[in-house]
């Protein structure tokens, strides 16, 4: 199985990503540069946390029209992996992949903290390896992270079983105060209708080692490789 | 010519950024003020030999695809000569 790894120029997780692949999942990986446009040979896709274009007309806005972008659509409408953590949520959701929008935290500040997320699905090929219901420790770190979405959309996420995180206290309880940036049913990650496209705010890949404070990122990654094995 | 496109979040989609606005004015003693929405101007200098609705056609392509994202905002398009 191969992964690539999307760089944009402002994208400052793709290492980490990077890391990850090649150093927990043990599987090679490949940066691909926003302008190539060729995605062949590859399992899954990655589209990293970071500032692409600078965050320019809004976060992820003009990402979403570089070359690569054509080819990850492609590549998803095909049934491939496409994963975007932060950045490139905000990135999946510009280009349409996921529905909905992320705009400016309720609280208005750039949040950095570690939070905890429920896994609300494991019907994912991203999450199937997880608990239904256990909790996660991942870091944020994003001012534009608050999920705004109509009622029909949110209905249809509910319904559909495709909200696949959400922000929750130490406990597991859903509320309004571990609602860290006021997204809308404290949603902190979603999946297309296909399953196939996860877009989520916190980083499971900077939380990948016990001295980075979690390891309980690395469940995602395995779930993903142990997706891609078993299709193997 | 010039387009002048304004881009507005949606009225149903909360705008923190305007809320954090109004209530600072509030505590600098601003009276009256019921509400403030923050929003995004653009000027862009289109070529002068367009016709007026050619330009306006144009400048409603690009503030729809690019400037603005229909999930959230609304735009308006204003031509000046």
């Amino acid at each position: 199985m191969k992964f690539g790894v999307i760089v944009f120029p402002g994208s400052n997780c793709d290492h980490d990503a990077y890391h990850v692949i090649s150093k927990h999942v043990g599987q090679p990986v490949d940066f691909i540069w926003h302008r190539d446009t060729e995605l062949r040979g590859y399992d899954a896709v990655i589209i990293p946390g970071g500032f692409s274009y600078g965050d320019y007309l809004r976060a992820g806005a003009l990402a979403r029209f570089s070359p690569v972008m054509n080819s990850v659509k492609e590549f998803a409408a095909k049934g491939n992996l496409v994963l975007g953590i932060c950045n490139g949520f905000q990135i999946l959701c510009e280009a349409g992949l996921l529905p909905g929008a992320l705009i400016r935290n309720r609280e208005l500040h750039f949040v950095c903290a570690h939070v905890n997320v429920r896994v609300e699905s494991t019907r994912t090929p991203f999450t199937h390896e997880l608990k239904p219901g256990s909790l996660l420790s991942l870091p944020i770190a994003h001012a534009e992270g608050n999920y705004v979405c109509d009622d029909q959309t949110l209905a249809e996420l509910q319904r559909d079983d495709r909200i696949i995180f959400r922000y929750c206290d130490a406990q597991g309880q859903i509320t309004d105060e571990a609602n860290s940036n006021g997204s809308r049913d404290n949603i902190a990650g979603i999946c297309n209708r296909e399953r196939n496209v996860l877009g989520l705010m916190p980083h499971p890949e900077r939380a990948c080692e016990d001295l980075l404070g979690s390891s309980d990122g690395r469940e995602v990654f395995r779930s993903l490789a142990g997706t891609l094995a078993a299709a193997a | 010519m010039k387009a002048k496109v304004y881009v507005t979040l949606k009225p149903s989609v909360l705008d923190p950024q305007g809320k954090a606005i109004k209530h600072s004015l509030e505590l600098l003693g601003y009276e009256g003020i019921d509400d403030i929405r923050q929003g995004k101007y653009f000027e862009v200098a289109l070529d002068g030999s367009l016709t007026e609705a050619k330009a306006r056609e144009q400048a409603e392509a690009l503030a729809r695809d690019v400037l603005s994202n229909p999930i959230i905002e609304d735009f308006r398009v204003e031509i000046e000569k």
